[in-house]
């Protein structure tokens, strides 16, 4: 069974982000990027799939610019095999990522496409939804716990007010939520191995597909700051200070 | 709960941008040591100190080790586990030869590793840390089949090591040591004695303990010379190499100490053990300071690494707490008081940690590359290059830092007013920490003498001058840069005192040694601010370079400047003060009779 594992390229769940002076959109030069969390998580789940003799070959995928390559490294010290890098700098959009990982998906023929249930960076939680429809395959999303069968794959998923088991026929896409599993750190002897792995270098032109975006950012502000509230003296005044704002 | 974040873009910054380190692509380990591997390796590693080790480090030091009736050790809960994790991540093999199971990687990043591990748990760093020593030691000077049988286990983990030297009654003067070592029909020896002080000598996370042993057999003559190294495995190696036989060397009791309470630090009792010699006989010493010079430099490294999480927290702190207004007027009008990071005092405690932090890593990981040099350079004058210049480097690394990682710690406890006093808030126990550093591997005050009555006389100076001419021909490279000069000019006068104190030393040392001996912990701390000067400007070079530019992260390296700035004006002028002191000479040192004291 082979597993395809889309990973995006963030800024790192660590760092404070901030606007661009020009409200066009968020900082993103010289700020730390990491692999998207949700995204690590597929990836681990993939490695424990392979490790368990279930998966047969793990492919790492991303789209995005040069530098993520090193996001690919990181799913390959972390056990994948190879990777492929579709290479565009300017933002994406889960339907253009969609169509490319369809056209992916169409050469590399996976059983399973596990993927991060959204990003951190935009959180559209779209991308693994628009796949599965492009592809006409089924899909398990916000899964807690993957449990491949014989031509099936068993995923719980975390719904409101509970867990929800459904068995999908493979190939099938499977979005991870943040109690999959602990992601791994990558060993070093892995880390040096990973350097050696293929990472293929493509273009969305290789594809076929275009990537013109369909939003338009029209300006991005930080929230407002939160105002310093207001002490009142008792339950009356409460009440009172309510009705005035025009909450009660 | 203190808190640590690994300082990866710090040090990614001083590797590539300072030092340059892919300069040197041609020599072994340094073409894997590309910037897209060394930051996946620190982030890794960063991910593992910080998530792993640094929870482990309050609960560790409240707890500490624990010995049993049956002489057996247990390190504080969860250390066991950690130090799992640590041998499955292969941290261990960072920069251990290939041929024994490392990945040969460049000492200048695991300078930058260790420095990382000791922050968030020196205690547990330690393990690892003599391990990593041992290995230095077995493999310069053990023969081929003790390499074989102890090393790859070591570089793996899965053994840990440890040295022997300190008996109850001899420390610093070694020459009077008394573990005795009796040759046996089988080419072994017999090893009797007591040796104290011993860190990591018994616990249960390895599987087997090399310990390294000083000792003396039978012929040997008297003092240093006598001296022969033995290493004794805690289970003694059965002919498939695993561990089989414990061997009759046993933990009598673990040190009460005030600090690194994770570490278990024993009395170790050799009771006829089995041993095997090391090297050639009554060469022992010379052998354990390889091993030694390696542990000072990682000591140096403590320093450092207490320093700098201390800092960090106390900056969190200064930051978030809030009390009394600024004396320039409030600056936050709105709440009940100003964070405490408003206040002129507070900023200098906070900048003197900073700048030493910043300039001793540069220092130390500039060592480390030196390190490498001394090892892997293609020409042999290369090598001696580096290696004089770390030989004279090594006890400024190790007591100047060390002094001064302590200072920074107290001035982070400072910081937090009384609940730096309260243990829950971690402050004092990095205080605790640090103070350690400056006692063992030599005294700060013997690390002192080995730079001034052995390093600067070695070669006819040869190390010292050429560490001159490196400075003076920086400034002089630097001298028509109008916007070096405010670095390069205190760097000029700090470097005239340092030259002017050197001179003082050869004029009135060889005729009154006890000047020599006075002066000596002055003058390694005026050497200690002019290396770390001499990195300031480097790095203060670079920013401006690359602000210049307009290249790369703009605020990082603005901050480096105006840290640079504070180095220069606040720090660096103390040359002046400690140059008087070691131009005062002996007499006010030594004049009071022993008995007025």
């Amino acid at each position: 069974m082979k597993v395809l594992v889309p990973v995006k390229r963030v800024v790192d769940y660590n760092v404070k982000v901030r606007v661009k002076a020009d409200n066009s959109g968020v900082e993103l030069a010289n700020v730390k990027m990491s692999m998207n969390p949700f995204d690590e998580i597929a990836v681990e789940e993939a490695v424990r799939l392979k490790e368990a003799g279930t998966a047969t070959e793990v492919v790492v995928v991303s789209i995005g610019p040069k530098q993520a390559q090193e996001t690919i490294r990181t799913g390959l010290a972390m056990g994948g095999d190879r990777g492929i890098l579709v290479e565009y700098d300017a933002e994406t959009e889960p339907l253009a990522v969609a169509k490319l990982l369809k056209a992916i998906a169409a050469e590399e023929n996976p059983d399973l496409v596990v993927l991060g249930k959204q990003a951190i960076d935009d959180d559209c939680s779209q991308t693994g939804q628009m796949l599965a429809q492009l592809l006409g395959w089924s899909q398990g999303t916000f899964a807690s716990k993957v449990t491949p069968g014989d031509g099936t794959v068993d995923v719980t998923r975390e719904i409101d007010g509970g867990l929800e088991t459904i068995q999908l026929k493979m190939p099938a896409v499977v979005t991870a939520d943040l109690r999959l599993n602990e992601p791994r750190y990558a060993s070093l002897p892995n880390i040096m191995k990973a350097k050696k792995k293929e990472i293929a270098m493509k273009t969305p032109a290789d594809y076929g597909v275009d990537m013109t975006p369909r939003l338009s950012t029209e300006r991005v502000e930080e929230p407002p700051e939160r105002q310093a509230g207001v002490m009142v003296e008792s339950v009356s005044d409460l009440v009172a200070a309510l009705k005035e704002k025009g909450a009660l | 709960m203190p808190t640590y974040r690994a300082p990866v873009k710090d040090m990614t910054f001083l590797l590539h941008d300072v030092l340059q380190i892919d300069r040197y692509s041609n020599l072994p380990g340094f073409a894997e040591a590309t910037p897209d591997t060394v930051t996946a390796i620190l982030d890794e590693a960063a991910k593992f100190c910080e998530g792993v080790l640094q929870p482990l480090n309050q609960s560790g030091d409240a707890e500490g080790c624990t010995r049993h009736d049956d002489g057996s050790v247990t390190t504080p809960t969860g250390f066991k586990a950690a130090y799992d994790r640590y041998v499955e991540l292969g941290f261990g093999g960072l920069t251990q030869d290939p041929d024994y199971g490392g990945q040969g990687l460049p000492h200048v990043l695991g300078f930058a590793f260790e420095e990382m591990m000791i922050s968030a748990n020196m205690a547990f760093a330690m393990y690892p840390g003599l391990t990593a020593g041992a290995i230095a030691c077995l493999s310069a000077t053990g023969s081929d089949e003790q390499k074989r049988a102890y090393v790859p286990k070591m570089v793996e983990g899965t053994w840990t090591g440890t040295m022997n030297l300190t008996e109850p009654h001899c420390g610093t003067d070694l020459g009077m040591i008394r573990t005795k070592a009796e040759p046996q029909d089988d080419g072994s020896y017999k090893i009797s004695g007591q040796k104290i002080y011993i860190s990591a000598g018994e616990h249960d996370l390895s599987e087997n303990i090399v310990h390294l042993v000083l000792a003396k057999l039978p012929d040997a003559p008297e003092g240093t010379r006598g001296i022969s190294l033995f290493v004794v495995p805690k289970f003694i190696l059965d002919d498939a190499g695993e561990p089989g036989e414990r061997n009759a060397v046993s933990c009598g009791s673990i040190e009460h100490k005030m600090g690194i309470h994770g570490n278990a630090t024993c009395v170790l009792n050799y009771d006829g053990a089995k041993g095997w010699l090391v090297g050639e006989p009554h060469k022992g010493l010379k052998a354990m300071f390889i091993m030694m010079n390696a542990a000072r430099l990682g000591v140096g490294l403590q320093g450092i690494a207490l320093s700098e999480v201390a800092y960090q927290n106390a900056a969190d702190y200064a930051r978030d707490r809030i009390q009394g207004r600024s004396l320039s007027g409030a600056k936050d009008p709105d709440a009940k008081a100003d964070p405490i990071i408003v206040h002129p005092d507070v900023r200098r405690m906070l900048m003197d940690a900073r700048a030493f932090n910043e300039g001793a890593r540069a220092v130390a990981l500039w060592g480390g590359l030196l390190v490498d040099l001394a090892e892997k350079a293609q020409s042999e004058e290369e090598r001696q290059e580096a290696d004089d210049l770390i030989s004279l480097l090594t006890p400024v690394i190790k007591g100047v830092f060390t002094d001064r990682g302590f200072e920074c710690a107290t001035q982070a406890q400072q910081v937090f007013g009384g609940a730096g006093y309260i243990r829950e808030y971690g402050m004092e126990q990095f205080v605790r920490d640090a103070r350690i550093a400056m006692i063992y591997e030599g005294t700060n005050g013997v690390q002192a003498l080995d730079l001034v009555g052995r390093k600067l006389a070695k070669d006819n100076g040869r190390a010292v001058r050429a560490y001159f001419k490196l400075v003076e021909d920086f400034c002089a490279d630097h001298k028509d840069d109008a916007e070096m000069a405010e670095f390069t000019a205190p760097l000029q006068a700090a470097l005239g005192d340092l030259q002017a104190c050197t001179m003082w030393l050869m004029q009135n040392a060889m005729k009154a040694p006890d000047n020599a001996g006075a002066a000596s912990t002055p003058y390694m701390h005026l050497m200690g601010l002019v290396v770390m000067g001499h990195m300031w400007a480097k790095m203060a070079k670079v920013a401006l370079t690359r602000l210049d530019e307009g290249s790369g992260d703009m605020a990082f390296h603005e901050n480096k400047l105006i840290t640079a700035r504070y180095f220069a004006k606040h720090m660096l002028p103390e040359t002046g003060g400690l140059r008087a002191k070691v131009e005062a000479g002996a007499d006010p040192v030594m004049a009071l009779a022993a008995d007025a004291f």
